[in-house]
């Protein structure tokens, strides 16, 4: 959403013109998520909407502080974190030297390159069965599943950037008489890296909605599971709570993972 | 090393469609050797011959044509619901500030967010039917097709905008003629993105919800242990995405032959 986002000063000086000061633009930035947040407030208040189908949010901010303070909270979130952290490293790794090593190694592309195209487009959900058939209903199958899920579009991205990589710089360290292992090591995983770090962004995303929904259908622990035993007993509040909390958690992690990557391409400029 | 490049050589020699379909030959092979090896059970691991015959006795029951179609209603109806959605917001927003404002920071809030821990709020609003199904599916596909419309139309050259100005076009005009026309690669790049969201949440919310279609047919399958049923329902489930997805790319093509042109 950068692209929307760098015509938000057009926008906010549109809507009010004249001088803003520094501190008021994030605040004008983010006010239409407080009016909604208000309206959500007024509405189940002013009983607009029924308050058990949309429990008012203070009442959810304090449904959250109770589950923090049982811990209840914190102890799915770890769960459903290392699970999700779990698969996805897994899958970087591994969706990583596949890329790679199909780009730099004609026979394995050969090998490979049709299966990847035949299982890419797999709505990979439908992978949650099998994964419990295979594992249970605990930490394992969570990890296989987000680690076969997310791998793709990591392998994807690093097979495309280093197909990309240029090819002088290639023969000029051939001819500094690098051996293979070494060309890859210093000059194709350095140019498959920006691409690969976009697939790892779009696995990143993939993860946490693999997550949520094989814990709303087959978990015994884990925040997916913390939402539907919450609201199997009707205690929405709560619910709403554990609801916020991982659409935060999902959109927190995409924001540090950019920041991260921003951080660590500087090199490139 | 030596003897699987020579064998990368033959197979090149023996024609694209030969050399593409072999390592898929390859894996069906190895899935139906290894199941009857012995090395895992039949439970764990049905040989792909049960599992085809389990798929060919669907297809003759009826339920396959029945679970598919269902499926297929969800997936589109949610995909053209966002992709419509998705165009008219996309549009307000490039063309209205106060619509740019209010919609950029919950667009840019919503897109990265997991929706569907929101599964069990929709199953509270809208019930347990297709309504709830639906919506769960657009609200999640809709994301990419939003910020698609309004990329392709920042993008489209200056320079065309003045032109089709210059020579009199009102707004409307300018929007239906030149803005989307010229963005239409990016949003259907946009589209693209969207339909595989789709199908994945409309497995997801099947499974979660029951009511037919395949992501159901699976879960009650897993349900009574059985085993060939949850792996007939994932070779359905690939062959169904990856069709789609091959269409949506030819579909694509047809749709950009006369952008290709035009650019030429």
């Amino acid at each position: 959403m950068t692209d929307a986002g760098a015509t938000d000063a057009k926008a906010a000086k549109a809507i009010s013109p004249g001088k803003i000061p520094e501190l008021m633009k994030p605040l004008l930035r983010y006010a239409p998520l407080l009016i909604l947040a208000l309206a959500w407030e007024a509405s189940s208040r002013l009983g607009l909407v029924s308050s058990l189908a949309l429990p008012p949010l203070s009442e959810v901010a304090a449904a959250w502080v109770d589950l923090a303070r049982s811990g209840e909270l914190e102890s799915a979130a770890a769960a459903s974190l290392y699970r999700g952290g779990a698969g996805l490293a897994l899958a970087v790794i591994v969706g990583g030297a596949l890329g790679i090593g199909m780009a730099s190694w004609r026979p394995l592309n050969l090998m490979l390159g049709p299966l990847v195209e035949l299982f890419y487009p797999m709505p990979k959900s439908a992978l949650i069965p099998v994964t419990v058939l295979w594992l249970g209903f605990g930490d394992g199958s969570k990890i296989l599943l987000i680690f076969l899920g997310c791998m793709l579009p990591v392998t994807i991205g690093a097979y495309n950037g280093a197909r990309g990589s240029d090819r002088l710089l290639m023969w000029s360290a051939r001819s500094m008489g690098a051996s293979r292992l070494r060309m890859i090591w210093d000059v194709v995983m350095p140019s498959a890296l920006p691409e690969m770090l976009n697939g790892v962004r779009t696995a990143l995303a993939l993860s946490f909605i693999l997550l949520v929904s094989s814990e709303l259908i087959a978990a015994r622990q884990g925040l997916g599971y913390l939402i539907g035993s919450l609201g199997a007993d009707g205690s929405y509040e709560a619910m709403f709570a554990v609801v916020l909390t991982v659409a935060m958690l999902g959109f927190i992690a995409d924001r540090v993972y950019l920041a991260v990557v921003a951080r660590a391409m500087r090199w490139r400029q | 090393m030596k003897a699987l490049s020579a064998i990368g050589r033959a197979l090149a020699r023996a024609g694209p469609i030969v050399l593409r379909a072999s390592p898929i030959l390859a894996l069906c092979a190895a899935w139906e050797i290894f199941a009857r090896s012995g090395a895992v059970t039949p439970f764990m691991l049905p040989p792909l011959s049960d599992v085809l015959a389990r798929i060919y006795d669907d297809a003759v029951g009826g339920d396959l044509f029945l679970n598919t179609g269902v499926t297929l209603y969800r997936a589109l109806a949610g995909f053209f619901i966002a992709v419509a959605a998705g165009l008219a917001l996309g549009m307000a927003m490039s063309r209205n500030a106060l619509a740019r404002w209010f919609f950029d920071p919950i667009i840019s809030v919503g897109f990265p967010m997991p929706k569907i821990a929101f599964l069990p709020v929709v199953i509270l609003w809208l019930g347990l039917y297709d309504v709830s199904k639906i919506t769960m599916i657009a609200v999640d596909a809709v994301f990419p097709v939003v910020t698609a419309v309004i990329a392709g139309i920042q993008g489209v050259e200056k320079e065309l905008v003045w032109s089709a100005r210059n020579m009199g076009a009102k707004d409307r005009e300018l929007l239906w003629q030149i803005l989307l026309p010229a963005a239409l690669p990016q949003i259907l790049t946009g589209m693209q993105v969207a339909f595989p969201i789709a199908l994945i949440v409309a497995v997801v919310v099947e499974m979660a919800m029951g009511g037919y279609g395949l992501g159901a047919a699976m879960m009650q399958a897993s349900r009574f242990a059985d085993s060939r049923g949850v792996f007939a329902g994932i070779v359905e489930i690939a062959v169904v995405g990856y069709v789609l997805v091959k269409l949506m790319a030819m579909g694509r093509r047809r749709m950009l032959l006369w952008h290709a042109e035009a650019g030429a």
